[in-house]
């Protein structure tokens, strides 16, 4: 799932809105039964044999894939908080490399959509298989639906043929690419966490951005004196302030308290001092009344545009954000990415964010133009794709210094570009939300009521600690360890 | 099929004009339930075709799930009060549209302007459920942007720095949904109810009047046993609608398909569907499944059996 839709907005159960009580009921009661046979039929897709079409062109330095001038390239791309302006400034520029005659298809319905073409044995070339209706990828890969995707990272990359596109990616892209043992889907956007704050409000009130926690208490008051909230949360979307708790357990307590918490120690929250001293930082911006206001009920869309219309200081929130907002934010805002500030003692230091590799894209074993899709997904890794990207998207790639400095990018995607740049290996991402979602859900739940002053930082540990015992008994917590 | 005809007459010619109905419901119908209470027994994650007999484990974990348990407590309170209110309300409405008035000369009828009230009365029923959330979510928004916060802030009677979190507030959230099912529901039931007010002859009015029967006498000794059997059907209808409150509560209350803060609007649709497609417990969701089926069948038998009545002729 693309980190466009980890809110789950898409929560809201369509199909039910129907006023006949009687067959509602019915479907209620049982409404795992028709997604049921569907999944499973998903999951059994034909074994038709491949179509003989693979392109008998010489295979070159130049041409690792052996794409066939001319032909057809069939992309299906999802179009959430990207767009899809992006994907057909990409074809465009395919097209014209290669002859080729692109079609666009951009959806959010990836599966309705794709699952009887996988089924048929003809899904398109290239796939980005995102949003909240994904085929599930490793369900695909169990059909042997998906194609290695290892000979893209072997090929040389298009900015400099001496070296391979494994070496140009950022830590972390292809581990979140492997299953099975295999290389099978290219996660592209490169998201930064963190807080965003609005370079011309700062200037007007004559504020520095925050490094260190007391600093940002600071700022939080005078916007507070000013008028405003210190920070805005998407309160109904509870995953965002986890965010802020969470990156400051990872900063004070260094990547091995992180790894505490994944791994489901059973001192990662109890008795662990790191964790208790984020989470009364939290609450102190609640206890002194500096969050903005209303903020615990709203859904993220609602608190951000309150944001950006200078109601608060501070945001929670990823580097999807700028390109989400785009409507809302005023011309002169410019967004502005900060680092989550730093405790007294912190052992990571204040330049360290979270990030990590998302949106997958993915080209099917059976693509007609398999060639084709595999010297799509190469050409996405040229800086030229990937500042297409950048621009059209207002995101990061996973390309290394993958935005031609060149290039005028809008604000809060070059503050994350100088922000990732400044971080260079101090980069953390948690785990736990993939490996365990009720623990997720969990953790979630507590720092609502956190928020909310219902619960103190002690009982919010309590829980913490209870969900993570929990979690232990989960089937996937002896599969799921790092280190 | 033409020589089942011809050989059971009439009775099988019938059956095979049903046959394919019958094929349909069963396909479409029946057999999902079955294939759902097979799914109970398994631990099936609903992503894969594999999984493992469990036997009862599903149910007893369920015995065990507070979250669960507390959602059913939810569904049995909303279906106390979700059919009473909705249902006082519209018979107190409809009896005034159509046999409050006295104006008219000995005459039986509703209050002046009674049939621009119907329409009025009616609009909510003709909004979709899904409209409705985004409506009461701007209404309830927690917020100075909020209908209800705005309102009382206007009033002086909340703090704009403060302002009240409705569907963030344990102790409100519930109640806030349930006013927006009776806000819906109120229109079609006075509708409903108003047309089988229509069909009770005005001769037994207009003989109540002549007894000078007041409008209270009136209403509990006349219309009141007259509409049992639509008051009955509607308390059905509305108590299938309480049990299920799946679209509200997932798209108004924070959390993965709702039921926030912290559990205190969970229905049992909500922790079935996040069971089911965000934990992967999907053999857990067709157990809570069937704890549904059953409960809103008791819920429908005990309703009618408790309502029968005399029916009364007219």
């Amino acid at each position: 799932m693309g980190s466009t839709s980890a809110h789950g907005e898409n929560s809201n159960g369509e199909g039910f809105g129907r006023r006949d009580l009687i067959k509602r009921s019915a479907a209620l009661g049982l409404i795992a039964v028709p997604t049921m046979s569907f999944l499973s039929a998903c999951a059994s897709g034909s074994d038709e044999t491949t179509k003989g079409n693979e392109s008998k062109v010489a295979v070159t330095k130049e041409n690792p894939f052996g794409v066939a001038k001319g032909g057809k390239l069939d992309v299906v791309v999802f179009k959430g908080g990207y767009g899809d302006d992006y994907a057909k400034a990409w074809e465009a520029a395919f097209d014209k490399k290669w002859g080729t005659t692109s079609s666009h298809l951009s959806t959010q319905e990836i599966t309705s959509k794709l699952q009887p073409r996988f089924n048929g044995g003809n899904p398109p070339d290239v796939v980005d298989d995102s949003g909240a209706q994904q085929i599930k990828l490793d369900v695909l890969a169990k059909g042997n639906q998906l194609a290695d995707l290892t000979v893209v990272l072997d090929a040389p990359s298009l900015d400099d043929p001496t070296k391979k596109v494994r070496d140009t990616l950022m830590p972390g892209t292809i581990e979140g690419g492997m299953i099975g043992g295999k290389f099978v889907a290219l996660q592209y956007v490169y998201t930064v966490w963190g807080l965003w704050y609005s370079g011309k409000l700062f200037k007007e009130k004559g504020w520095t951005a925050p490094k260190t926690w007391p600093e940002f208490m600071d700022i939080c008051q005078k916007a507070k004196a000013a008028g405003i909230g210190g920070l805005a949360h998407q309160g109904k979307y509870p995953y965002y302030i986890n965010v802020a708790i969470m990156d400051l357990i990872a900063k004070k307590g260094g990547l091995d308290a992180m790894k505490a918490i994944d791994n489901l120690e059973p001192n990662a929250f109890a008795n662990n001092p790191v964790a208790l001293e984020a989470v009364e930082a939290i609450y102190e911006i609640v206890e002194k009344d500096l969050l903005m206001a209303g903020t615990n009920g709203l859904t993220h869309t609602e608190s951000q545009t309150q944001w950006n219309q200078g109601k608060a200081a501070f945001i929670t929130s990823g580097s999807w954000l700028e390109n989400e907002q785009l409507k809302q934010t005023p011309d002169d805002f410019d967004m502005q990415f900060l680092p989550m500030p730093v405790l007294p003692g912190s052992k990571l230091p204040f330049e360290a964010i979270r990030a990590g590799a998302g949106e997958p894209f993915i080209v099917p074993e059976k693509a007609a133009n398999k060639a084709g899709g595999l010297e799509f997904l190469r050409s996405m890794l040229s800086r030229e794709w990937s500042t297409l990207f950048a621009q059209q998207a207002n995101s990061l790639t996973v390309l290394k210094d993958g935005v031609d400095p060149a290039v005028k990018l809008r604000p809060g995607t070059q503050s994350a570009v100088t922000a990732l740049k400044a971080a260079g290996d101090n980069t953390f991402n948690y785990r736990y939300g993939d490996w365990y979602s009720e623990m997720g859900t969990e953790l979630e739940n507590a720092s609502n009521e956190l928020m909310a002053k219902r619960i103190q930082p002690k009982e919010w540990i309590k829980r913490a600690q209870a969900a993570v015992d929990k979690a232990t008994k989960d089937p996937n917590a002896k599969n799921n360890k790092r280190s | 099929m033409s020589h089942v005809a011809n050989s059971k007459g009439r009775g099988g010619f019938i059956a095979g004009f049903l046959i394919l109905p019958l094929a349909l419901y069963l396909t479409f119908v029946i057999w999902p339930y079955i294939q759902t209470f097979g799914y109970s027994f398994t631990n099936w994650t609903g992503q894969s075709p594999t999984f493992d007999f469990v036997g009862l484990d599903n149910y007893s974990a369920l015995m065990k799930d507070e979250v669960f348990r507390g959602a059913l407590l939810h569904n049995l309170l909303l279906l106390v009060f979700v059919p009473a209110i909705t249902i006082l309300i519209s018979l107190f409405f409809a009896f005034m549209l159509n046999a409050g008035g006295r104006s008219g000369a000995g005459g039986v009828q509703g209050v002046a302007g009674s049939a621009l009230y119907k329409v009025i009365y009616f609009f909510p029923q003709v909004l979709s459920l899904a409209i409705l959330a985004v409506l009461f979510g701007a209404v309830y928004r927690s917020d100075e942007g909020g209908l209800l916060n705005g309102f009382l802030t206007k009033l002086g009677l909340v703090d704009p720095a403060h302002p009240i979190e409705w569907l963030n507030e344990p102790n409100f959230v519930l109640w806030c949904l349930l006013l927006v099912v009776v806000w819906h529901g109120v229109g079609f039931y006075l509708v409903l109810f108003s047309a089988a007010m229509q069909s009770i002859p005005k001769d037994i009015y207009e003989a109540a009047l002549l007894d000078g029967a007041k409008r209270a006498q009136t209403f509990f000794k006349v219309t009141l046993p007259l509409l049992w059997d639509s008051v009955q059907t509607s308390a059905v209808y509305l108590g299938i609608a309480a049990m299920d409150m799946f679209v509200l509560v997932s798209t108004m209350t924070s959390g993965q398909f709702g039921g926030g803060p912290d559990h205190h609007s969970e229905v049992m649709a909500t922790v079935l569907m996040r069971n089911f497609l965000y934990f992967g417990k999907a053999g857990y969701a067709c157990a809570m499944g069937v704890v549904m089926l059953v409960l809103t069948l008791i819920l429908s038998a005990i309703t009618l059996r408790a309502t029968r009545r005399e029916h009364v002729e007219f």
